[in-house]
Protein backbone atom coordinates (compact mmCIF):
# COMPACT_ATOMS: atom_id res chain seq x y z
CA UNK A 1 0.00 0.00 0.00
CA UNK A 2 1.37 3.46 -1.15
CA UNK A 3 0.23 6.45 0.14
CA UNK A 4 0.84 10.18 -0.85
CA UNK A 5 -0.41 13.39 0.42
CA UNK A 6 2.05 16.15 -0.96
CA UNK A 7 1.77 20.03 -0.19
CA UNK A 8 4.01 21.89 -2.15
CA UNK A 9 4.14 25.44 -3.57
CA UNK A 10 6.14 26.65 -6.35
CA UNK A 11 5.44 29.76 -7.58
CA UNK A 12 2.19 30.92 -8.70
CA UNK A 13 1.37 26.76 -8.44
CA UNK A 14 -0.37 24.89 -5.97
CA UNK A 15 0.44 21.11 -5.84
CA UNK A 16 -2.38 19.76 -2.90
CA UNK A 17 -3.12 16.20 -3.86
CA UNK A 18 -3.43 13.04 -1.93
CA UNK A 19 -4.09 9.64 -2.77
CA UNK A 20 -3.04 6.00 -2.57
CA UNK A 21 -2.41 2.80 -4.41
CA UNK A 22 -1.81 -0.37 -4.19
CA UNK A 23 0.35 -3.46 -5.85
CA UNK A 24 -0.55 -2.75 -9.62
CA UNK A 25 0.19 -0.35 -12.23
CA UNK A 26 -1.31 2.90 -11.16
CA UNK A 27 -1.61 5.60 -13.50
CA UNK A 28 -1.08 9.02 -12.69
CA UNK A 29 -3.02 10.54 -15.20
CA UNK A 30 -3.19 14.57 -15.80
CA UNK A 31 -2.32 17.30 -18.65
CA UNK A 32 1.05 18.63 -18.81
CA UNK A 33 1.83 20.78 -16.23
CA UNK A 34 -0.89 19.45 -13.80
CA UNK A 35 1.63 18.24 -11.05
CA UNK A 36 2.45 14.76 -11.94
CA UNK A 37 6.12 15.02 -12.13
CA UNK A 38 6.32 17.28 -8.96
CA UNK A 39 4.38 14.04 -6.90
CA UNK A 40 6.92 11.73 -8.83
CA UNK A 41 9.79 13.96 -7.20
CA UNK A 42 8.05 14.07 -4.20
CA UNK A 43 7.92 10.19 -3.74
CA UNK A 44 11.38 9.68 -5.22
CA UNK A 45 12.44 12.48 -2.42
CA UNK A 46 13.96 14.79 -5.30
CA UNK A 47 11.40 17.27 -4.10
CA UNK A 48 10.69 18.32 -0.59
CA UNK A 49 6.62 18.72 0.01
CA UNK A 50 6.04 22.05 2.45
CA UNK A 51 3.62 19.64 3.84
CA UNK A 52 2.32 15.82 3.92
CA UNK A 53 3.35 12.95 3.94
CA UNK A 54 4.44 9.80 2.10
CA UNK A 55 4.53 6.35 3.05
CA UNK A 56 5.68 3.22 1.20
CA UNK A 57 4.34 0.10 2.58
CA UNK A 58 5.29 0.33 6.56
CA UNK A 59 8.03 2.99 5.95
CA UNK A 60 7.35 6.52 6.09
CA UNK A 61 9.81 8.52 3.44
CA UNK A 62 8.11 11.60 4.37
CA UNK A 63 5.98 13.31 7.48
CA UNK A 64 6.19 16.94 7.72
CA UNK A 65 4.08 16.45 10.70
CA UNK A 66 6.52 13.99 12.42
CA UNK A 67 9.81 16.07 10.37
CA UNK A 68 10.43 12.66 8.82
CA UNK A 69 12.49 13.29 4.94
CA UNK A 70 14.59 9.91 4.27
CA UNK A 71 16.89 11.08 1.63
CA UNK A 72 16.64 9.89 -1.85
CA UNK A 73 19.66 7.28 -1.55
CA UNK A 74 17.79 5.73 1.19
CA UNK A 75 14.29 5.34 -0.16
CA UNK A 76 14.82 2.63 -2.39
CA UNK A 77 12.39 4.16 -5.37
CA UNK A 78 13.36 3.20 -8.52
CA UNK A 79 12.66 6.08 -11.35
CA UNK A 80 12.48 5.75 -15.00
CA UNK A 81 12.79 9.73 -16.18
CA UNK A 82 11.13 10.80 -19.35
CA UNK A 83 14.59 11.28 -20.69
CA UNK A 84 16.08 8.12 -19.39
CA UNK A 85 18.87 10.03 -18.10
CA UNK A 86 21.60 6.73 -19.05
CA UNK A 87 24.86 7.88 -17.85
CA UNK A 88 27.07 8.56 -20.58
CA UNK A 89 30.65 7.59 -19.63
CA UNK A 90 29.70 4.28 -19.13
CA UNK A 91 28.58 1.23 -20.88
CA UNK A 92 25.07 -0.63 -20.73
CA UNK A 93 26.74 -3.33 -18.46
CA UNK A 94 27.61 -0.66 -16.30
CA UNK A 95 25.04 1.73 -16.21
CA UNK A 96 22.29 -1.20 -15.61
CA UNK A 97 25.34 -2.78 -12.73
CA UNK A 98 25.14 1.01 -10.83
CA UNK A 99 21.81 0.53 -8.63
CA UNK A 100 22.36 -3.31 -8.17
CA UNK A 101 26.02 -2.86 -7.05
CA UNK A 102 24.53 -0.55 -4.40
CA UNK A 103 21.13 -2.15 -3.48
CA UNK A 104 21.52 -3.67 0.21
CA UNK A 105 19.69 -6.75 1.41
CA UNK A 106 18.37 -9.47 -0.82
CA UNK A 107 18.81 -9.36 -5.41
CA UNK A 108 15.06 -10.44 -5.99
CA UNK A 109 15.37 -8.89 -8.76
CA UNK A 110 18.37 -10.63 -11.14
CA UNK A 111 20.54 -9.30 -13.95
CA UNK A 112 19.63 -11.89 -16.43
CA UNK A 113 15.71 -12.06 -15.55
CA UNK A 114 16.16 -8.06 -16.23
CA UNK A 115 17.83 -8.38 -19.41
CA UNK A 116 15.66 -11.00 -20.32
CA UNK A 117 12.72 -9.80 -19.99
CA UNK A 118 13.27 -6.19 -21.73
CA UNK A 119 15.45 -7.81 -24.42
CA UNK A 120 18.66 -5.88 -24.14
CA UNK A 121 21.23 -8.60 -23.69
CA UNK A 122 22.82 -7.86 -26.74
CA UNK A 123 23.38 -4.38 -25.94
CA UNK A 124 25.83 -5.05 -22.66
CA UNK A 125 28.43 -3.52 -23.78
CA UNK A 126 27.46 -0.57 -26.72
CA UNK A 127 27.65 3.46 -24.87
CA UNK A 128 24.14 5.26 -24.14
CA UNK A 129 25.08 7.15 -26.97
CA UNK A 130 24.54 4.53 -29.72
CA UNK A 131 21.43 3.53 -28.69
CA UNK A 132 18.12 4.22 -30.13
CA UNK A 133 15.64 6.07 -27.96
CA UNK A 134 13.44 2.70 -27.44
CA UNK A 135 16.65 0.91 -26.10
CA UNK A 136 17.54 3.76 -24.36
CA UNK A 137 14.50 3.79 -22.32
CA UNK A 138 14.75 -0.27 -21.65
CA UNK A 139 17.81 -0.08 -20.39
CA UNK A 140 16.61 2.97 -18.40
CA UNK A 141 13.73 0.13 -16.61
CA UNK A 142 16.00 -2.16 -16.39
CA UNK A 143 18.58 0.11 -14.00
CA UNK A 144 16.06 0.68 -11.92
CA UNK A 145 14.34 -2.30 -11.94
CA UNK A 146 17.98 -3.78 -11.12
CA UNK A 147 18.53 -1.12 -7.72
CA UNK A 148 15.69 -4.11 -6.36
CA UNK A 149 12.99 -0.91 -5.72
CA UNK A 150 9.91 -1.21 -3.50
CA UNK A 151 8.34 0.95 -5.86
CA UNK A 152 8.69 1.83 -9.46
CA UNK A 153 8.25 5.49 -10.76
CA UNK A 154 8.30 5.94 -14.15
CA UNK A 155 7.37 9.54 -15.26
CA UNK A 156 6.21 9.48 -18.64
CA UNK A 157 8.98 7.15 -20.26
CA UNK A 158 7.30 7.02 -23.65
CA UNK A 159 7.15 10.99 -24.32
CA UNK A 160 9.63 11.84 -25.89
CA UNK A 161 9.28 8.86 -28.48
CA UNK A 162 7.76 7.95 -31.81
CA UNK A 163 4.67 6.44 -32.66
CA UNK A 164 6.70 3.25 -33.41
CA UNK A 165 8.72 3.31 -30.94
CA UNK A 166 5.68 3.64 -28.27
CA UNK A 167 4.56 0.56 -30.00
CA UNK A 168 7.58 -1.49 -29.69
CA UNK A 169 8.13 -0.35 -25.99
CA UNK A 170 4.26 -1.21 -24.36
CA UNK A 171 4.63 -4.92 -24.86
CA UNK A 172 7.89 -5.07 -22.56
CA UNK A 173 6.07 -2.33 -19.97
CA UNK A 174 3.16 -4.84 -20.08
CA UNK A 175 4.68 -7.68 -18.52
CA UNK A 176 6.70 -5.59 -15.76
CA UNK A 177 4.11 -5.45 -12.95
CA UNK A 178 3.97 -9.18 -13.27
CA UNK A 179 7.35 -10.69 -13.79
CA UNK A 180 8.76 -8.65 -11.03
CA UNK A 181 5.90 -7.73 -8.17
CA UNK A 182 6.83 -4.61 -7.92
CA UNK A 183 4.10 -1.33 -7.97
CA UNK A 184 4.36 0.79 -10.46
CA UNK A 185 3.33 4.56 -10.59
CA UNK A 186 2.95 5.31 -13.86
CA UNK A 187 2.86 8.99 -14.89
CA UNK A 188 1.37 9.46 -18.37
CA UNK A 189 -0.86 11.95 -20.54
CA UNK A 190 -1.68 9.82 -23.16
CA UNK A 191 -4.89 7.97 -22.97
CA UNK A 192 -3.86 4.47 -24.46
CA UNK A 193 -0.75 4.07 -22.63
CA UNK A 194 -3.04 4.06 -19.38
CA UNK A 195 -5.26 1.96 -21.02
CA UNK A 196 -2.85 -0.55 -22.05
CA UNK A 197 -0.73 -0.32 -18.77
CA UNK A 198 -2.45 0.86 -15.82
CA UNK A 199 -5.11 -1.15 -13.50
CA UNK A 200 -5.65 2.13 -11.62
CA UNK A 201 -6.08 5.65 -12.45
CA UNK A 202 -5.39 8.59 -10.14
CA UNK A 203 -6.71 11.87 -12.60
CA UNK A 204 -4.44 14.81 -11.34
CA UNK A 205 -5.91 18.41 -12.74
CA UNK A 206 -4.27 22.00 -11.70
CA UNK A 207 -2.24 20.29 -8.33
CA UNK A 208 -5.39 18.49 -7.37
CA UNK A 209 -7.03 14.63 -7.31
CA UNK A 210 -10.37 14.99 -9.42
CA UNK A 211 -10.89 11.13 -9.59
CA UNK A 212 -8.93 8.37 -8.71
CA UNK A 213 -9.79 4.04 -8.69
CA UNK A 214 -10.07 1.38 -11.22
CA UNK A 215 -9.20 2.31 -14.49
CA UNK A 216 -12.55 0.62 -14.94
CA UNK A 217 -14.41 2.68 -12.43
CA UNK A 218 -13.38 5.94 -13.28
CA UNK A 219 -13.66 6.02 -17.09
CA UNK A 220 -17.29 4.85 -16.56
CA UNK A 221 -18.10 7.84 -13.98
CA UNK A 222 -20.35 10.50 -16.24
CA UNK A 223 -19.17 13.21 -13.37
CA UNK A 224 -16.33 13.85 -14.60
CA UNK A 225 -14.90 17.14 -13.79
CA UNK A 226 -14.14 19.52 -17.12
CA UNK A 227 -10.95 19.40 -16.27
CA UNK A 228 -10.60 15.90 -16.53
CA UNK A 229 -12.03 15.95 -20.02
CA UNK A 230 -9.05 14.99 -21.81
CA UNK A 231 -9.18 11.45 -20.02
CA UNK A 232 -12.35 10.80 -22.04
CA UNK A 233 -14.82 8.99 -20.80
CA UNK A 234 -15.76 5.63 -21.64
CA UNK A 235 -16.49 1.91 -21.08
CA UNK A 236 -13.67 -0.32 -20.59
CA UNK A 237 -15.36 -3.85 -21.27
CA UNK A 238 -13.48 -7.14 -20.18
CA UNK A 239 -13.98 -9.81 -23.06
CA UNK A 240 -13.48 -13.30 -25.05
CA UNK A 241 -12.90 -13.89 -28.35
CA UNK A 242 -15.33 -15.80 -29.25
CA UNK A 243 -14.94 -16.97 -33.19
CA UNK A 244 -13.26 -14.92 -36.09
CA UNK A 245 -15.43 -14.14 -39.20
CA UNK A 246 -12.22 -13.92 -41.86
CA UNK A 247 -14.20 -13.73 -44.99
CA UNK A 248 -15.70 -10.33 -43.82
CA UNK A 249 -13.12 -9.33 -41.61
CA UNK A 250 -14.54 -9.39 -38.74
CA UNK A 251 -14.21 -11.24 -35.09
CA UNK A 252 -17.14 -11.68 -32.45
CA UNK A 253 -16.34 -10.82 -28.56
CA UNK A 254 -18.20 -12.09 -25.97
CA UNK A 255 -18.86 -9.32 -23.41
CA UNK A 256 -21.02 -8.21 -20.38
CA UNK A 257 -23.04 -6.08 -23.05
CA UNK A 258 -23.24 -9.29 -25.11
CA UNK A 259 -21.95 -10.07 -28.42
CA UNK A 260 -19.50 -7.45 -29.65
CA UNK A 261 -18.44 -7.46 -33.15
CA UNK A 262 -15.38 -5.82 -34.64
CA UNK A 263 -12.96 -5.50 -37.14
CA UNK A 264 -10.66 -8.45 -37.28
CA UNK A 265 -8.01 -8.66 -35.14
CA UNK A 266 -5.48 -11.50 -35.01
CA UNK A 267 -5.84 -12.96 -31.22
CA UNK A 268 -6.41 -16.92 -30.57
CA UNK A 269 -9.87 -18.28 -29.67
CA UNK A 270 -10.46 -18.14 -25.87
CA UNK A 271 -8.23 -15.27 -25.60
CA UNK A 272 -8.97 -11.93 -22.85
CA UNK A 273 -8.40 -8.62 -24.22
CA UNK A 274 -10.22 -5.60 -22.51
CA UNK A 275 -11.71 -3.06 -24.94
CA UNK A 276 -12.68 0.55 -24.81
CA UNK A 277 -15.79 2.30 -26.46
CA UNK A 278 -15.52 6.21 -25.85
CA UNK A 279 -18.68 7.87 -25.33
CA UNK A 280 -18.57 10.32 -28.09
CA UNK A 281 -18.67 6.73 -30.35
CA UNK A 282 -21.74 5.92 -29.24
CA UNK A 283 -25.03 6.77 -30.70
CA UNK A 284 -28.81 6.66 -29.17
CA UNK A 285 -32.02 5.92 -30.86
CA UNK A 286 -35.56 5.44 -29.48
CA UNK A 287 -35.88 2.39 -31.69
CA UNK A 288 -33.30 -0.45 -33.90
CA UNK A 289 -33.15 0.97 -36.83
CA UNK A 290 -32.81 -1.01 -40.04
CA UNK A 291 -30.59 -0.85 -42.98
CA UNK A 292 -27.90 0.65 -41.09
CA UNK A 293 -24.06 0.30 -41.28
CA UNK A 294 -23.56 -0.04 -37.35
CA UNK A 295 -22.71 -3.63 -36.32
CA UNK A 296 -23.49 -3.56 -32.79
CA UNK A 297 -27.03 -2.44 -31.75
CA UNK A 298 -27.98 -2.58 -27.40
CA UNK A 299 -31.09 -2.25 -26.25
CA UNK A 300 -30.25 -0.49 -22.86
CA UNK A 301 -31.83 2.14 -20.62
CA UNK A 302 -30.86 5.40 -19.78
CA UNK A 303 -29.63 5.41 -15.85
CA UNK A 304 -27.97 8.66 -15.74
CA UNK A 305 -28.08 12.17 -17.45
CA UNK A 306 -25.44 14.95 -17.15
CA UNK A 307 -25.24 18.11 -18.99
CA UNK A 308 -21.65 19.22 -19.65
CA UNK A 309 -20.24 22.31 -20.75
CA UNK A 310 -20.96 23.43 -24.70
CA UNK A 311 -24.17 21.98 -25.16
CA UNK A 312 -23.33 18.11 -24.79
CA UNK A 313 -25.60 15.49 -22.87
CA UNK A 314 -23.45 12.58 -21.10
CA UNK A 315 -25.93 9.51 -20.38
CA UNK A 316 -24.75 5.80 -19.43
CA UNK A 317 -26.77 3.05 -20.02
CA UNK A 318 -27.26 -0.10 -18.60
CA UNK A 319 -26.74 -3.17 -20.86
CA UNK A 320 -27.11 -6.66 -20.29
CA UNK A 321 -24.59 -7.00 -17.53
CA UNK A 322 -22.75 -4.43 -18.23
CA UNK A 323 -23.18 0.05 -19.93
CA UNK A 324 -22.00 1.92 -22.19
CA UNK A 325 -21.30 5.88 -21.85
CA UNK A 326 -22.96 7.95 -24.68
CA UNK A 327 -22.35 11.72 -25.13
CA UNK A 328 -24.64 13.65 -27.48
CA UNK A 329 -25.75 17.56 -28.41
CA UNK A 330 -28.30 18.29 -25.80
CA UNK A 331 -30.42 19.05 -28.48
CA UNK A 332 -30.60 14.94 -29.40
CA UNK A 333 -31.29 14.29 -25.76
CA UNK A 334 -33.79 16.91 -25.99
CA UNK A 335 -35.78 15.53 -29.70
CA UNK A 336 -35.33 12.06 -27.64
CA UNK A 337 -37.12 13.01 -24.55
CA UNK A 338 -34.16 11.01 -23.26
CA UNK A 339 -34.75 10.68 -19.30
CA UNK A 340 -33.31 7.78 -16.50
CA UNK A 341 -35.41 4.77 -16.74
CA UNK A 342 -36.04 5.18 -20.54
CA UNK A 343 -35.74 2.11 -23.12
CA UNK A 344 -33.31 3.09 -25.71
CA UNK A 345 -31.16 1.50 -28.33
CA UNK A 346 -27.05 2.13 -27.98
CA UNK A 347 -25.39 1.86 -31.48
CA UNK A 348 -21.34 1.16 -31.98
CA UNK A 349 -19.18 1.30 -35.37
CA UNK A 350 -17.24 -1.47 -34.96
CA UNK A 351 -14.46 0.48 -36.48
CA UNK A 352 -14.80 2.88 -33.33
CA UNK A 353 -14.18 0.19 -30.48
CA UNK A 354 -10.71 0.96 -29.24
CA UNK A 355 -8.35 -1.80 -27.81
CA UNK B 1 73.12 20.21 -26.15
CA UNK B 2 72.26 22.10 -23.18
CA UNK B 3 75.12 23.10 -20.16
CA UNK B 4 74.32 22.17 -16.90
CA UNK B 5 73.03 25.42 -15.33
CA UNK B 6 70.26 25.24 -17.82
CA UNK B 7 69.29 21.50 -17.46
CA UNK B 8 69.24 22.61 -14.35
CA UNK B 9 66.54 25.48 -14.65
CA UNK B 10 64.55 23.23 -16.64
CA UNK B 11 64.25 20.00 -13.82
CA UNK B 12 64.28 22.44 -11.69
CA UNK B 13 60.88 24.70 -13.42
CA UNK B 14 59.28 20.88 -14.35
CA UNK B 15 59.44 20.22 -10.37
CA UNK B 16 58.33 23.18 -9.28
CA UNK B 17 55.20 23.28 -11.62
CA UNK B 18 54.25 19.90 -11.37
CA UNK B 19 54.34 20.05 -7.46
CA UNK B 20 52.61 23.27 -7.86
CA UNK B 21 49.73 21.76 -9.63
CA UNK B 22 49.33 18.68 -7.57
CA UNK B 23 48.54 20.52 -4.61
CA UNK B 24 46.45 23.11 -6.20
CA UNK B 25 44.48 20.75 -7.96
CA UNK B 26 42.24 19.10 -5.04
CA UNK B 27 41.64 22.46 -3.83
CA UNK B 28 40.88 23.91 -7.11
CA UNK B 29 37.94 21.39 -7.81
CA UNK B 30 36.42 22.11 -3.99
CA UNK B 31 36.96 25.81 -5.16
CA UNK B 32 35.22 25.03 -7.82
CA UNK B 33 32.51 23.12 -6.44
CA UNK B 34 31.88 25.91 -4.01
CA UNK B 35 31.78 28.98 -6.68
CA UNK B 36 29.38 26.71 -8.82
CA UNK B 37 27.05 24.73 -6.36
CA UNK B 38 27.18 26.52 -3.65
CA UNK B 39 24.89 29.15 -1.45
CA UNK B 40 25.98 31.13 0.83
CA UNK B 41 26.59 34.87 1.78
CA UNK B 42 29.62 36.17 0.70
CA UNK B 43 29.76 34.18 -2.27
CA UNK B 44 30.92 36.93 -4.59
CA UNK B 45 32.93 38.28 -2.27
CA UNK B 46 35.00 34.56 -2.24
CA UNK B 47 34.72 34.53 -6.00
CA UNK B 48 36.44 37.74 -6.02
CA UNK B 49 39.52 36.46 -3.87
CA UNK B 50 39.83 33.70 -5.97
CA UNK B 51 40.51 35.74 -8.96
CA UNK B 52 42.54 37.99 -6.95
CA UNK B 53 45.69 37.09 -8.91
CA UNK B 54 44.63 37.17 -11.93
CA UNK B 55 43.95 41.16 -11.84
CA UNK B 56 46.64 42.03 -9.35
CA UNK B 57 50.35 42.97 -10.24
CA UNK B 58 52.44 39.09 -9.31
CA UNK B 59 54.63 41.39 -7.51
CA UNK B 60 51.85 42.61 -5.58
CA UNK B 61 51.53 39.00 -5.56
CA UNK B 62 54.69 38.15 -4.27
CA UNK B 63 55.15 40.81 -1.54
CA UNK B 64 51.94 39.35 0.16
CA UNK B 65 53.01 36.26 0.13
CA UNK B 66 56.21 37.68 1.80
CA UNK B 67 54.43 39.27 4.02
CA UNK B 68 52.17 35.99 5.25
CA UNK B 69 54.58 33.66 4.24
CA UNK B 70 57.90 34.61 4.89
CA UNK B 71 59.50 33.74 8.40
CA UNK B 72 58.29 36.51 10.28
CA UNK B 73 55.28 36.61 8.65
CA UNK B 74 52.24 34.89 10.82
CA UNK B 75 51.62 32.01 8.87
CA UNK B 76 55.44 31.49 7.73
CA UNK B 77 56.28 31.50 11.73
CA UNK B 78 54.17 29.12 12.48
CA UNK B 79 55.17 26.42 10.09
CA UNK B 80 58.82 27.27 10.47
CA UNK B 81 58.38 27.22 14.62
CA UNK B 82 56.27 23.58 14.77
CA UNK B 83 57.33 21.97 11.66
CA UNK B 84 60.78 23.65 10.61
CA UNK B 85 59.15 24.66 7.18
CA UNK B 86 60.83 27.26 5.81
CA UNK B 87 58.53 28.38 2.11
CA UNK B 88 60.03 31.87 1.53
CA UNK B 89 63.59 31.80 -1.10
CA UNK B 90 62.87 28.22 -1.38
CA UNK B 91 61.71 25.66 -3.95
CA UNK B 92 58.26 24.57 -2.02
CA UNK B 93 58.19 28.92 -1.93
CA UNK B 94 58.04 29.01 -5.90
CA UNK B 95 55.73 25.91 -6.07
CA UNK B 96 53.27 28.20 -3.64
CA UNK B 97 54.00 31.34 -5.33
CA UNK B 98 53.37 29.34 -9.09
CA UNK B 99 50.29 27.47 -7.11
CA UNK B 100 48.57 31.16 -6.28
CA UNK B 101 49.31 32.90 -9.73
CA UNK B 102 47.63 29.67 -11.96
CA UNK B 103 44.92 28.73 -9.17
CA UNK B 104 42.40 31.22 -10.89
CA UNK B 105 42.75 30.11 -14.28
CA UNK B 106 42.42 26.32 -13.09
CA UNK B 107 39.32 27.22 -11.12
CA UNK B 108 37.91 28.82 -13.68
CA UNK B 109 38.23 25.77 -16.17
CA UNK B 110 37.18 23.07 -14.39
CA UNK B 111 34.25 25.28 -12.82
CA UNK B 112 33.36 25.22 -16.48
CA UNK B 113 33.60 21.67 -17.00
CA UNK B 114 31.29 21.03 -13.75
CA UNK B 115 28.14 23.70 -14.53
CA UNK B 116 27.93 21.29 -17.87
CA UNK B 117 27.55 18.18 -16.16
CA UNK B 118 23.85 17.39 -16.28
CA UNK B 119 22.61 17.42 -12.81
CA UNK B 120 19.56 15.33 -13.64
CA UNK B 121 22.62 12.82 -14.29
CA UNK B 122 23.12 13.13 -10.40
CA UNK B 123 19.27 12.87 -9.32
CA UNK B 124 19.40 9.60 -11.25
CA UNK B 125 22.07 8.48 -9.43
CA UNK B 126 21.14 9.58 -6.35
CA UNK B 127 17.56 7.66 -7.03
CA UNK B 128 19.92 4.56 -7.88
CA UNK B 129 21.20 4.29 -4.12
CA UNK B 130 24.55 6.73 -4.73
CA UNK B 131 25.59 8.94 -2.30
CA UNK B 132 27.13 12.58 -1.92
CA UNK B 133 30.93 11.11 -2.38
CA UNK B 134 30.03 7.85 -3.99
CA UNK B 135 27.92 10.76 -6.52
CA UNK B 136 30.59 13.06 -7.08
CA UNK B 137 33.66 10.07 -7.78
CA UNK B 138 31.13 8.02 -9.99
CA UNK B 139 28.91 10.89 -12.01
CA UNK B 140 30.00 14.22 -11.44
CA UNK B 141 34.28 14.06 -11.49
CA UNK B 142 34.35 11.69 -14.77
CA UNK B 143 32.05 13.65 -16.50
CA UNK B 144 34.14 16.93 -15.78
CA UNK B 145 37.33 15.37 -16.31
CA UNK B 146 38.17 16.93 -19.81
CA UNK B 147 37.70 20.21 -18.05
CA UNK B 148 39.58 18.96 -14.98
CA UNK B 149 43.04 18.18 -17.16
CA UNK B 150 42.19 21.11 -19.30
CA UNK B 151 42.54 23.12 -15.67
CA UNK B 152 45.48 21.51 -14.69
CA UNK B 153 47.34 21.83 -18.52
CA UNK B 154 46.32 25.82 -18.11
CA UNK B 155 47.88 25.50 -14.46
CA UNK B 156 50.74 24.08 -15.29
CA UNK B 157 51.81 26.14 -18.19
CA UNK B 158 51.35 28.84 -15.93
CA UNK B 159 53.30 27.76 -13.54
CA UNK B 160 56.40 26.90 -15.81
CA UNK B 161 55.90 30.75 -17.29
CA UNK B 162 55.42 32.97 -14.14
CA UNK B 163 58.00 35.35 -13.07
CA UNK B 164 57.25 38.08 -11.24
CA UNK B 165 55.65 36.25 -7.73
CA UNK B 166 58.38 33.85 -7.87
CA UNK B 167 61.10 36.23 -8.63
CA UNK B 168 59.88 38.47 -5.41
CA UNK B 169 58.79 35.66 -2.63
CA UNK B 170 61.51 33.14 -3.51
CA UNK B 171 64.18 34.98 -4.94
CA UNK B 172 66.04 34.05 -7.95
CA UNK B 173 68.24 31.14 -6.65
CA UNK B 174 70.02 28.79 -9.28
CA UNK B 175 69.59 25.41 -8.62
CA UNK B 176 66.60 26.40 -6.00
CA UNK B 177 64.60 28.77 -6.87
CA UNK B 178 65.91 29.74 -10.54
CA UNK B 179 63.17 28.20 -13.20
CA UNK B 180 63.00 28.92 -16.77
CA UNK B 181 61.66 32.46 -16.92
CA UNK B 182 64.15 33.48 -14.22
CA UNK B 183 67.03 32.06 -16.12
CA UNK B 184 66.11 33.72 -19.01
CA UNK B 185 65.93 36.75 -17.35
CA UNK B 186 69.26 36.48 -15.86
CA UNK B 187 70.89 35.15 -19.83
CA UNK B 188 69.83 38.52 -20.79
CA UNK B 189 70.90 40.64 -18.50
CA UNK B 190 74.34 38.72 -18.40
CA UNK B 191 76.94 39.69 -20.79
CA UNK B 192 77.32 37.29 -23.80
CA UNK B 193 74.09 35.41 -22.57
CA UNK B 194 72.07 35.64 -25.97
CA UNK B 195 72.14 32.27 -27.09
CA UNK B 196 71.62 30.63 -23.65
CA UNK B 197 68.43 33.21 -23.20
CA UNK B 198 67.54 31.98 -26.92
CA UNK B 199 67.88 28.09 -26.39
CA UNK B 200 65.99 28.71 -22.89
CA UNK B 201 63.01 30.38 -25.03
CA UNK B 202 63.04 27.76 -27.34
CA UNK B 203 63.03 25.52 -24.55
CA UNK B 204 59.89 26.98 -23.15
CA UNK B 205 57.99 26.73 -26.56
CA UNK B 206 58.80 23.30 -26.70
CA UNK B 207 57.59 22.54 -23.51
CA UNK B 208 54.45 24.81 -23.93
CA UNK B 209 53.91 23.05 -27.00
CA UNK B 210 53.85 19.54 -26.02
CA UNK B 211 51.40 20.56 -23.07
CA UNK B 212 48.98 21.85 -25.34
CA UNK B 213 49.39 18.98 -27.49
CA UNK B 214 48.82 16.16 -24.39
CA UNK B 215 45.92 17.79 -22.97
CA UNK B 216 44.58 17.86 -26.64
CA UNK B 217 44.96 14.38 -26.74
CA UNK B 218 44.07 13.57 -23.57
CA UNK B 219 40.85 15.24 -23.81
CA UNK B 220 39.63 13.47 -27.10
CA UNK B 221 40.39 10.32 -25.67
CA UNK B 222 38.24 11.30 -23.00
CA UNK B 223 35.42 12.37 -24.93
CA UNK B 224 35.45 9.69 -27.57
CA UNK B 225 34.12 7.70 -24.43
CA UNK B 226 30.94 9.62 -24.13
CA UNK B 227 30.41 11.06 -27.65
CA UNK B 228 28.91 9.19 -30.47
CA UNK B 229 31.46 7.11 -32.38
Amino acid sequence: MIEVQVKKTLGAFTLDAAFACGAGVTALFGRSGAGKSTIVKAVAGLVRPDGGRVQVGDTTFFDAARRINVATERRGVGVVFQDGRLFPHMTVRRNLRYGYDRARGEKRVTFEAVTDVLGISSLLERRPVSLSGGERQRVAVGRALLSQPRLLLMDEPLASLDEVRKAELLPYFEKLNTEFRIPILYVSHAIDEVMRLASDVVLIDEGRVVAAGSLADVTSRIDLPPAAESFGSGAILECRVESHDASRGLTNLATALGPVKLALIERPLGSRLSIRIAARDVAIASERPTKISVQNIFDGKVIELRSLPNHIVRLKVAVGGGYLLSEITAEAAARLDLKPGLQVVALVKSVAIGR
Amino acid sequence: MLSDAEAQALWLSLIVATRSVTFSLPLAVLAAWVLARGRFPGKTLFDGFVHLPLVLPPVVVGYLLLLGFGTRGPIGHFLYENFGVRLAFTSAGASLATAVMSFPLMVRAIRLALEAVDRGLEDAARTLGAGALDRFASITLPLMLPGVLAGAVVAFAASLGEFGAVITFASNIPGETQTLPLAIYQAIQTPNGDAMAARLATLSIVIAFAGLLLSEVLARRIRATTAAP
